[in-house]
C-alpha cells in the first residue's frame, strides 16, 4: 500500500527533478557560445529588417545625382550608390528581403520535405517514387538548377522562393526520411498500431515530432543557404530584379564602379558574411543543444 | 566487382531519367505560352505559331519530351536560336575556360590544404592549429562569389598585383592563361581548401598515434620522412575521395565565380542565354554540368570500390 505521505513525497520529488532539470538545460544553453551569439546576431538582423526603416532618414529609391558615389561620411553612414542613394538604407531595406527570402525559403522546404520525407518513410510504395524523384532534383547542382528555373520564371522575388524551396527540399525529405525509418521500427509505434490507431494519427502525433529537432537545425542550415543562394542569384542577375534591393543585387551594381567605389561591396558583402555566420553558429549551436551526445561524442 | 559495377551502373538510369525530365520541364513552366515567351511581347500570332511549329512545341508533350532524348542520345543538344549554331557547338566553345578555372582551383587548394593539413595535425593544440581551423571555418562561411569581389577589390584594383578581369586562352601562353585564373582560382578554391584541411587533419591524427609510427622513429628516421612516407601516404584515401567527390562542385561553382571575372565559360553562355531567352542553351547547358558532376561521382565511387574490398561487399 502506498500511503498518502509517500504519493506527496513521490510528487514533492519529480516536482524537485523537474526543477534539477530545468536548471540544467539553462546551464546548457548559458555555456553553449555558439547558440547564443549566433541567435543574437540574427535577431539583431530580422530586428533591423522590421524596424530599420524607421531609423533611416533616406528612402530606398531616393535618388540624388550630385552625390553619386560618396564614400562614407557622416551624413551617409556607409556612402551612396551609383545613383546616389544612401547606401545604409539600401543595405537595410535589402534585409528585409534577403532576410525574408532565406526564412520563407527555410520554412517551405522544411515542411513540403517533412511531408515528403515521413510519407516516404511511412509507405514503402511512395518511397521509391519520392526517393527517385529526390535523387533526379539532387543531381543537378543547385545553383544551376537554380539559375534556369529563374530562367524560365522570369526574375522576382516570389520566383526566387519558389526555385530555391524546389532547390533545397529533395535535401530535407531525404534527412527526414532517414530519420523517420528508423523511428517507425520503434516498438512505441508498434504498440500503437497494435493499439488500432490510424496511419495518420501515428505519423503526425508521434513520428513528426521525432524529426522535429534535426529538421529545426536543418532548417537553420538551409537559412544560410538561402541567403547565400538569394544574392548569388541576384548578383548573376537572375534574381530580385532592380530596383528593389537586395544585398546580392547592390553587389552587382558594385561590380560596375568596383575602380571607384570600395564601399559598395564591402558593407553589403559583411551583411551576407556576418548573416551567413551566425546561422551556421546557430545552427551548430542547436545541433549541440537538442542532442547533448553528439557533442560528448566528438569531445572524447 | 562486376556486380558491384552493373549495380552502381543501373542505379543510375532512374537518376538520369529524372534529370532529363526535369531539364526538359524548365522550357514548360514559363508562364503561358513558352514560343510567345520567347519571341518577347513584339511577336505577332504568326511568329509564335511557326516557332511552336519549328521547335515542335504543339505536340503532345510526351512526344516531344521522347523525341528530345532521343536527340540527346545522338549528341544533338538542339540549336540555338540566338546564335544560329547547334548548342553542342557553343558548349564544346565555352567548356575550356570552365574546366581550366576548375582545375586552377583545386590545385590551388591542394597546394595550401595538404601541408596546412598536416602541420595542424602534427603540432595538435597549437596556436598553429587553432589559427589553421579558425581561417578554415571562415574560409567555409564566405561564398566563392563574396570572396571573388574581395580579392578583385584589394589585389586587383588597389594593389594593381594581377588583372582585374578576363582571359587569355592556353594558347597565349601560359603564364598569360594562369594569370588571368589566379584570382578566380582563388575565390573558388577557397572553400575547397578549407574542406580539404579539415579532411587532411581529421585523417592524419588517426594515423600518427598508430605503432608503426613509433616503429619509424624508433628506426631512426627523420621527421619529415615519417611524416610524408609513412603517416601521409597512409592517409590520404580518404582525402582522395573528398577531393574527388567536391570536384563537382569546384565545377558548378566556376560557372558562378566565372560572370565575376568575365571568363567566357559555361557560366556566362547560361547567363547571357537567360536574357536571350535561349531555352536550349539553358537546357544543355544544366545537362552536360549535371552529366559531368554524375559521372565524376561515379567514377569516385567506383574507384573506392576497386581500392577498398569492403565497399563493394557492404552494399549488398
Amino acid at each position: 500500500m502506498i500511503t498518502l505521505q509517500e504519493t506527496e513525497n513521490i510528487a514533492q520529488l519529480s516536482e524537485k527533478l523537474k526543477k534539477e532539470q530545468r536548471a540544467l538545460r539553462f546551464r546548457r544553453l548559458k555555456s553553449n557560445y555558439g547558440l547564443l551569439i549566433g541567435s543574437i546576431i540574427i535577431l539583431l538582423f530580422i530586428a533591423v529588417a522590421l524596424m530599420g526603416p524607421l531609423f533611416t532618414t533616406y528612402g530606398p529609391y531616393q535618388m540624388k545625382v550630385l552625390d553619386r558615389l560618396l564614400p562614407p561620411s557622416a551624413e551617409h553612414l556607409l556612402g551612396t550608390d551609383e545613383f546616389g542613394r544612401d547606401l545604409l538604407t539600401r543595405i537595410i531595406y535589402g534585409a528585409r528581403v534577403s532576410i525574408s527570402v532565406g526564412l520563407i525559403v527555410a520554412l517551405l522546404s522544411s515542411l513540403f520535405g517533412l511531408i515528403i520525407g515521413i510519407y516516404a518513410a511511412y509507405y514503402r510504395t511512395l518511397d521509391h517514387i519520392l526517393m527517385r524523384i529526390c535523387d533526379g532534383l539532387i543531381a543537378i547542382p543547385g545553383i544551376l538548377l537554380a539559375i534556369a528555373l529563374m530562367a524560365a520564371l522570369g526574375a522576382s522575388a516570389f520566383n526566387v522562393i519558389v526555385a530555391l524551396t524546389i532547390v533545397f527540399t529533395p535535401n530535407i525529405a531525404r534527412i527526414v526520411r532517414s530519420i523517420a525509418l528508423v523511428v517507425r521500427e520503434q516498438t512505441y509505434i508498434e504498440a500503437m498500431h497494435a493499439q488500432g490507431a490510424s496511419n495518420t494519427r501515428i505519423i503526425w502525433l508521434h513520428i513528426v515530432p521525432n524529426t522535429l529537432s534535426p529538421l529545426l537545425v536543418q532548417a537553420t542550415f538551409v537559412f544560410a543557404e538561402a541567403i547565400i543562394s538569394e544574392a548569388a542569384l541576384s548578383f548573376l542577375g537572375a534574381g530580385i530584379p532592380a530596383p528593389e534591393a537586395s544585398w546580392g543585387n547592390i553587389l552587382q551594381a558594385s561590380k560596375l564602379v568596383i575602380y571607384k567605389a570600395w564601399w559598395m561591396v564591402v558593407f553589403p558583402g559583411a551583411a551576407i558574411i556576418l548573416s551567413v555566420l551566425s546561422l551556421n553558429l546557430l545552427g551548430d549551436g542547436l545541433r549541440d543543444f537538442l542532442d547533448p551526445r553528439v557533442k560528448y561524442k566528438q569531445k572524447k | 566487382m562486376f556486380a558491384y559495377i552493373s549495380k552502381r551502373l543501373l542505379s543510375l538510369i532512374p537518376v538520369l531519367f529524372v534529370v532529363t525530365i526535369a531539364i526538359f520541364l524548365i522550357i514548360h513552366i514559363t508562364p503561358g505560352d513558352p514560343a510567345a515567351t520567347i519571341l518577347g511581347i513584339e511577336a505577332s500570332k504568326e511568329e509564335i505559331q511557326e516557332l511552336n511549329e519549328e521547335l515542335g512545341l504543339n505536340r503532345p508533350i510526351h512526344e516531344q519530351y521522347i523525341s528530345w532524348v532521343a536527340g540527346l542520345m545522338k549528341g544533338d543538344l538542339g540549336d540555338s536560336l540566338f546564335m544560329h549554331q547547334p548548342v553542342r557547338t557553343a558548349i564544346v566553345e565555352h567548356i575550356g575556360p570552365t574546366l581550366s578555372l576548375a582545375i586552377m582551383a583545386q590545385l590551388i587548394a591542394l597546394l595550401l590544404a595538404i601541408p596546412f593539413g598536416i602541420i595542424a595535425a602534427y603540432r595538435r593544440g597549437s596556436l598553429a592549429d587553432f589559427s589553421l581551423m579558425g581561417v578554415s571555418l571562415l574560409g567555409m562561411a564566405v561564398p566563392s562569389f563574396l570572396l571573388g569581389l574581395f580579392l578583385m577589390l584589394l589585389i586587383g584594383v588597389k594593389l594593381q598585383w594581377l588583372p582585374v578581369a578576363g582571359y587569355e586562352p592556353l594558347s597565349n601562353g601560359i603564364w598569360a592563361h594562369m594569370q588571368y585564373l589566379i584570382l578566380p582560382g582563388i575565390s573558388l578554391g577557397t572553400i575547397q581548401a578549407a574542406l580539404i584541411t579539415r579532411m587532411t587533419r581529421a585523417s592524419m591524427l588517426e594515423v600518427l598515434n598508430l605503432n608503426y609510427m613509433k616503429t619509424a622513429r624508433a628506426k631512426g628516421l627523420n621527421e619529415m620522412r615519417v611524416l610524408l612516407k609513412h603517416a601521409f601516404r597512409n592517409a590520404f584515401l580518404p582525402i582522395l575521395t573528398v577531393i574527388g567527390q567536391t570536384f563537382g562542385v569546384l565545377v558548378t561553382g566556376a560557372v558562378v565565380v566565372e560572370s565575376i571575372f568575365n571568363i567566357p565559360g559555361l557560366g556566362q553562355l547560361i547567363l547571357n542565354s537567360i536574357a536571350r531567352r535561349d531555352f536550349a542553351v539553358i537546357q544543355g547547358v544544366v545537362l552536360i554540368v549535371t552529366i559531368m558532376y554524375v559521372a565524376i561521382n561515379l567514377f569516385i565511387d567506383l574507384l573506392y570500390g576497386f581500392v577498398d574490398p569492403r565497399v563493394r561487399l557492404d552494399r549488398k
